[in-house]
């Protein structure tokens, strides 16, 4: 078993390779738009035919999720042992 | 090979593993699946056993296209998580494993109503004791939480089926529909298992309490033999299309904000569960084809999620997000196998999620359920975030939490890496899983438009991820309760009854005090002349008598000479 002394950085710690993901990230994003400009889809929804409207609606429902996941979070978040604390107060009133 | 009812195999070796233990146990264990899984490539579709009991017609055992890609998956799952399980020397988890396996089978090969209520429960029984493995303090009272569930949809189910057998008089289990009789009861037991919306909590609160291996075998049978179970019964029903898509949606919300990854499988699995039951609700043939197919996937993609959050767990004793990371230096090839698992469930073509998904959502499209097809596309970028991105991230990167660790035991690894060859297997040749699904509908998922709008919504949706990264908007990982359905049976229903009790009390002690009140008044008055100190407890001395006798001698004399 590793321990905790032998801690090198690996790959996943430099920011160049950071970088290059983002890079080619942005790269294949920039061909989907570019092939699904020149190729024809086939649709079913009138919505479906905007240009790149997939793209839009990804990025568009990841971004949604998230900030409305974080609005979710402010109702319902509790501490960790939130239902333990009832099992003991009921244990303790008993 | 002879024919024999599948569950069998199951129920022989989770015998003979009571008794044996090491190699002799493995083997046994290893066996079951095989030989099951043997005899199910020999079964022939329309095989029908028929016993008659008094009045009753029961079948046992019926094989059709529908319940035989069920009875594979189950194998090969089976196979999966027993593998997986075999460095253990728990005997409790190895034989309700094995009993539990074996029901979910005999569950989907089940001809009748009966039949399939005794598998329903072995099924419920069994899973439950995969939770209290855990042994620890909290264990105990989320696998009663978990069977309160379980015996809930069995009572449903039985009461339902009596009641359909009472108006039709038969009980063989085919197509039942929501109006026939006890139909809205058989409905419900079905849809507690399959997670439906309010009812989903035995899914989110069970599953992360079982032990590391108990969950892989719980995350592969109930939910699937119910949503067979539903395909069978209420194939069509439109109602389902709305629940599947409702179930498709919320839990992703709760699956970004909740810190342990299991639970977070737990709440992509109800999502998942959605695109199935939307499936059943559409319920044309490459809808069914589509749930049937996406069942079966599942079994394979969120086994093998829930088999490396297992392999974290085994390792590391740990699998909240804010505990983890940085693990891919000390388990490289877990994390492998859990990134392909991310990417099966994401859907990105060349992967089983991909060719089984696109069934429900073409479905969906071409039968004009259009604003539901925008919510569950909504839904398959959801999934991206918390399965896809989520829990390789967290678990195997974020930052490096320099935790001790090593490489998973082989036989997990070994386990993980049949899942995840299978994973890519079905997507690049999708001709393995379309040859078995049950309905006909000819399906080509590999066409320019499905795999460029795919790419398109999971590539700008990791670009979303991206952007929120950079720019700090993404959530960070803090350890927290997100209150759930469930708030309403382990909060709010035991404070009522608290309320209540204190209420009652409070009343009891109020007569008390009042009867104690006016009993002590009553005594002391009593006291007053009856007690040793009263009025009639008084001595008197004798003078006084002979006053009051000549007193009375008198009043004589007196009336005498009157």
């Amino acid at each position: 078993m590793q321990t905790s002394g032998d801690n090198k950085p690996g790959w996943a710690e430099n920011p160049v390779v950071h970088q290059r993901i983002r890079y080619g990230l942005f790269i294949i994003c920039g061909l989907l738009v570019i092939v699904d400009l020149i190729v024809h889809r086939h649709t079913y929804l009138p919505v479906e035919e905007l240009p790149a409207f997939y793209a839009f609606y990804g990025f568009g429902a990841l971004v949604g999720v998230v900030v409305l996941a974080k609005t979710l979070r402010l109702y319902v978040g509790r501490n960790e042992d939130y239902y333990q604390q009832d099992q003991h107060g009921e244990k303790d009133d008993a | 090979m002879p024919d024999f009812h599948p569950f069998l195999p199951f129920l022989v070796a989770a015998i003979l593993a009571a008794f044996t233990k090491g190699k002799v146990r493995s083997a046994i264990m290893l066996l079951a699946p095989v030989v099951g899984g043997l005899h199910l490539l020999g079964a022939e579709t329309g095989t029908m056993v028929e016993y008659q009991l008094m009045e009753l017609t029961l079948m046992p055992y019926r094989v059709d296209e529908l319940s035989l890609i069920f009875g594979y998956i189950f194998h090969i799952g089976a196979f999966i998580a027993v593998l997986y399980s075999l460095h253990l020397k728990d005997t409790l988890q190895h034989v309700s494993g094995l009993l539990y396996a074996g029901s979910a089978v005999g569950a989907v090969f089940a001809g009748d109503l009966f039949t399939l209520f005794i598998f329903w429960e072995i099924l419920g029984l069994s899973s439950a004791f995969l939770v209290w493995a855990s042994r620890d303090e909290t264990s105990v009272a989320t696998g009663i939480r978990y069977l309160v569930f379980q015996v809930l949809s069995g009572v449903l189910l039985m009461a339902g089926a009596l009641w359909y057998w009472l108006d039709t008089g038969s009980l063989i289990f085919n197509e039942i529909g929501l109006d026939a009789a006890g139909a809205w009861l058989i409905f419900f037991a079905f849809g507690i298992k399959c997670g439906f919306p309010f009812l989903h909590n035995w899914i989110t609160d069970g599953y992360p309490a079982s032990t590391a291996t108990g969950t892989v075998f719980l995350c592969c049978f109930t939910t699937k033999a119910a949503v067979y179970a539903m395909a069978r019964g209420f194939p069509g029903t439109e109602l389902l299309i709305y629940i599947g898509a409702f179930m498709a949606c919320y839990p992703i919300f709760f699956a970004v904000i909740e810190n342990d990854l299991r639970r977070v499988l737990a709440y992509s699995m109800i999502n998942q569960l959605g695109f199935m039951v939307c499936g059943i609700g559409v319920g044309t043939a490459l809808a069914l084809n589509g749930a049937t197919g996406h069942a079966f996937n599942d079994v394979l993609f969120k086994g093998l999620l829930f088999m490396s959050m297992g392999a974290v767990l085994y390792v590391t004793g740990r699998t909240k997000a804010s505990e983890l990371g940085g693990l891919y230096k000390k388990m490289p090839i877990t994390a492998s196998l859990c990134i392909v698992g991310a990417l099966t469930i994401s859907a990105f073509p060349l992967v089983a999620g991909f060719i089984s998904k696109s069934m429900v959502m073409s479905a969906l499209i071409e039968e004009g359920h259009s604003i539901i097809w925008m919510f569950m596309l909504f839904a398959s970028a959801g999934v991206l975030e918390h399965a896809g991105i989520k829990i390789p991230y967290f678990a195997f990167f974020a930052h490096d939490q320099n935790i001790p660790a090593r490489e998973a035991p082989t036989n997990m690894l070994l386990a993980m890496g049949i899942a995840a060859v299978l994973c890519v297997a079905i997507g690049v040749f999708p001709s393995i899983l379309y040859n078995i699904l049950p309905y006909d509908a000819p399906y080509s998922p590999y066409d320019m438009t499905h795999v460029l709008t795919q790419l398109q919504l999971l590539a700008f949706a990791t670009l979303g991820v991206v952007f929120l990264h950079r720019s700090g908007r993404y959530p960070a990982e803090v350890p927290s309760t997100n209150l759930d359905a469930e708030w309403f049976y382990r909060r709010l229903f035991p404070r009522i009854y608290q309320s209540i009790k204190r209420l009652l009390t409070r009343i009891s002690d109020f007569i008390g005090n009042w009867l104690r009140h006016w009993s002590t008044g009553l005594m002391t008055g009593l006291n007053r002349t009856h007690g040793p100190e009263g009025t009639l407890a008084r001595t008197w001395p004798t003078g006084s008598m002979v006053l009051w006798v000549a007193v009375l001698l008198a009043v004589y004399l007196v009336a005498d000479f009157l």
